[in-house]
């Protein structure tokens, strides 16, 4: 077959075409996954009026918002009618939801400070690729956060301080006789170092002071944060403790623990909080003034503590016991074997379930309203309904509180997403 | 483990010291300040305003009881209370005494150890419908749905009534007030009904007030009044003469406007020389200074002024008289003489 039996040919390559305009961009989205068929059409022409509704009802409200009036009655008076929300208790009462309705307002700047001081010092303890001398701010932090929320001379702090230092030096001093010997001989040299700190404080109650500022006055998303980071970091170390106790091979130990942890667990928290703050006033002695701030956060610790226990048991539970085994074969007594091969593994294991009893205890830290603190939900339920400028006003407050929960829970979660992808620890 | 230890100690260190001490008064001298058990919040009676500052009917009853014992209004911790808190807070001694609309019953008094010292305000349970309902009467209401508070007296005194009034209803039941504000607007009950005083000030907070209507029928008895526990009859007696003072001051016209011209100059009513303690020893039968009565009307006004300031009919929860006049304008307040 010769070339001149051909009518034609092509002697280059056609030009690209852009894809018909049904397969390509918007359109082709859109048929993909809006419209693939009648069902689904249908599906999505619902949507999109539910959605219309939704902003066109919801939109406005926003847009009419009412920032700078004084009471809900002059929003009302502004709004005339229209839709919109009465934005103005926020402008207003910022200062109440955050900090509570007694906390002085001269001295807002230090639980400020704190709270970001809080973002600084406990980053080195959640990101590892941060240089770990940081971690010398993240020790210091509570001490310096205590006297800023608190105010009072900065000895208080610095004397608890310089009692776990000493006790820390005891420790390392006689830890080659034992792990137990040191930790008891450690413990009471730091008790003693506090009793003897606590003459000289009081001695000097005007050094270096800021205004003191009692514990009934905290309140506010202030107060939500203080139980919440206090509670979460202290409840950790017990309840990584009961865990232990829980395998040990001591029986009154392990009862002990055991009971410790039914129990708890098998009450709900509001009780706990009932008897913090009911029962206890009872047995202590008429005049005694033992903390409620205090009293709440010993039973919201020995909550979570049972709860993290469990957790951490059942990371100890999942390692293979050649790793017992083997921390015995070399010659580990059982505090060194827990501490440099069996904890650091099981707590790998347990962090996604430690992240989740964080971030139910930070929300539980609203209960506190039921028993007259005012957390944000307490000022919220409390005096900013019972105002006679703001009763009636519903939408705009539990708005705020969701947005503020929402902003730390989300932000918890996204962060042990991200660690448990760091860590990678199954054996994929 | 160790906070369970600890908590035992405090247990045995607790019994072991003993129940509330009896000098109520002491105490408060001592610390120089009184501990007052108020609600957490309610319209008109117990609230902090913008600045952190208690305001309120019930708070005004605690001001002037720190100012006839310590002389000086503003020297009160204010301890907020829930309904389910109160009692144990003023029987454990946290608080030297509760004014937080509290109502007076047998039990409270009796069982309960509590020892009230008076009414300051009489309350009873009402209804609220909207006007468009076009009911005049609560005895209308056969067949209607309820917004009812679960467990309250108000549920149970609502059943008495309809059953004493051989009619029927439907109960929709609601937590709290706030809840039954948002049921009532949406339409879910025909009428509201709660204590009066709440109908007024939820009322109060609608877009339009004057839609609604609050049936005449009050159904029960509510008398609402400070108290103070078993144990201390002295300290109960300063704060019912203090409770009387207010509104024996407002029989006789001593208000916080010229108060202290007649302390000053005297005046030609024995009694009322009596009470601003220019005659007679009365402060120091009660332990206290002379001019104790001066200083707990100078505190807030006396009774009328209290009430026109923080629930009267030119506030927004815009309460009348009613019960809460004086005896001799046909209300129930009657102070027992100062003598």
């Amino acid at each position: 077959m010769s070339k001149s039996e051909l009518a034609f040919v092509r002697h280059e390559i056609l030009p690209e075409q852009t894809p018909p305009i049904t397969d390509a961009g918007i359109v082709k989205w859109l048929r993909d996954n809006l419209f693939p068929g009648p069902i689904n059409t249908i599906l999505t022409l619902v949507a999109i009026y539910f959605l219309f509704k939704l902003l066109s009802g919801a939109m406005p409200w926003f847009w009419n918002g009412v920032w700078t009036a004084s009471s809900l009655s002059e929003c009302r008076e502004i709004l005339n009618g229209a839709t919109g929300g009465c934005f103005s208790v926020l402008t207003e009462r910022w200062n109440q939801l955050l900090f509570g309705f007694k906390y002085p307002s001269e001295a807002y700047w230090r639980p400020t400070l704190a709270f970001v001081l809080l973002l600084v010092s406990i980053a080195p303890v959640l990101f590892s690729m941060l240089p770990r001398k940081l971690l010398i701010l993240t020790v210091l932090y509570p001490f310096v956060a205590f006297w800023l929320i608190w105010g009072g001379t900065i000895l208080t702090p610095l004397m608890i301080l310089l009692g776990f230092v000493a006790g820390y030096v005891a420790f390392r001093r006689v830890e080659a006789k034992g792990f137990g010997t040191a930790a008891l001989l450690g413990i009471a040299v730091t008790v003693v170092f506090w009793w003897l700190g606590g003459y000289i404080s009081s001695a000097a109650p005007n050094v270096v002071a800021l205004t003191p500022v009692p514990s009934r006055d905290m309140g506010g998303f202030m107060l939500n944060m203080i139980l919440g980071t206090v509670c979460v970091s202290l409840s950790l170390p017990f309840g990584v403790l009961l865990a232990l106790g829980r395998q040990s091979n001591m029986p009154i130990i392990k009862w002990m623990c055991v009971i410790f942890i039914e129990f708890i667990r098998g009450v709900p928290l509001i009780t706990l909080l009932f008897v913090a703050n009911v029962v206890l006033a009872y047995f202590l002695p008429p005049g005694t003034s033992f903390d409620l701030i205090l009293r709440v956060i010993i039973m919201i610790t020995m909550f979570a503590s049972a709860y993290i226990a469990e957790v951490v048991r059942g990371g100890l539970a999942a390692l293979p016991s050649g790793q017992y085994e083997a921390a015995n074969s070399l010659g580990l007594d059982y505090a060194q074997s827990m501490r440099l091969i069996i904890l650091p593994q099981a707590l790998k294991i347990s962090i996604p379930g430690i992240v989740n009893v964080a971030v139910g205890l930070f929300k539980d830290t609203t209960l506190v309203s039921v028993i007259s603190m005012f957390d944000l939900v307490g000022m919220i339920r409390g005096p900013i309904l019972a105002s006679t400028e703001w009763n009636g006003i519903y939408w705009e407050l539990w708005g705020f509180a969701v947005v503020l929960f929402f902003i730390v829970c989300y932000s918890i979660s996204q962060y042990s997403q991200w660690l448990e992808h760091q860590l990678q620890r199954d054996h994929r | 483990m160790k906070k369970t230890v600890f908590l035992g100690a405090l247990t045995v260190a607790g019994l072991t010291a003993g129940v509330a001490g009896a000098a109520t008064l002491d105490d408060v001298k001592a610390r120089g300040k009184l501990n007052c058990g108020v609600t957490t919040g309610l319209v008109g009676f117990a609230a902090p305003d913008a600045n952190g500052e208690w305001q309120g009917f019930d708070v005004a009853v605690c001001r002037a009881v720190a100012a006839a014992t310590l002389g000086d209004p503003s020297a009160v911790e204010f301890v907020p209370t829930t309904g389910k808190t109160r009692f144990t807070a003023l029987a454990s001694g946290e608080v030297d005494m509760l004014a937080r609309n509290t109502t007076w019953t047998l039990s409270r008094d009796v069982d309960l150890k509590n020892e009230f010292v008076g009414i300051n305000y009489y309350d009873g349970q009402g209804f609220m419908v909207p006007k468009a309902l076009g009911v005049s009467s609560a005895k209308e209401l056969n067949g209607a749905t309820v917004c009812i508070q679960t467990g309250t007296t108000t549920e149970l005194n609502l059943a008495d009534f309809f059953r004493a009034n051989d009619m029927e209803y439907e109960p929709v039941p609601i937590e709290t007030n706030a809840e039954g504000q948002q049921q009532y607007l949406a339409g879910s009950c025909d009428t509201y009904t709660t204590d009066s005083s709440g109908l007024a000030a939820t009322r109060a907070t609608f877009e339009n007030p004057t839609e609604h209507v609050i049936l005449p029928e009050i159904i029960s008895k509510e008398p609402l009044g400070p108290l103070v526990r078993h144990g201390d009859p002295e300290w109960g007696d300063i704060v019912r003469w203090t409770l009387n003072s207010l509104i024996a001051a407002e029989e006789y016209g001593i208000t916080s406007a010229n108060i202290q011209d007649m302390a000053a100059n005297g005046t030609d009513n024995p009694e009322v020389n009596r009470i601003l303690g220019t005659e007679g020893n009365l402060g120091e039968m009660l332990g206290l200074e002379n001019d104790w009565a001066v200083n707990a009307i100078m505190a807030g006004g006396n009774y009328g002024e209290l009430f026109e300031k923080h629930i009267g009919e030119n506030t927004p929860v815009g309460l009348a008289r009613g019960l809460n006049a004086q005896w001799k304008d046909g209300g129930l307040l009657y102070s027992p003489p100062f003598r």
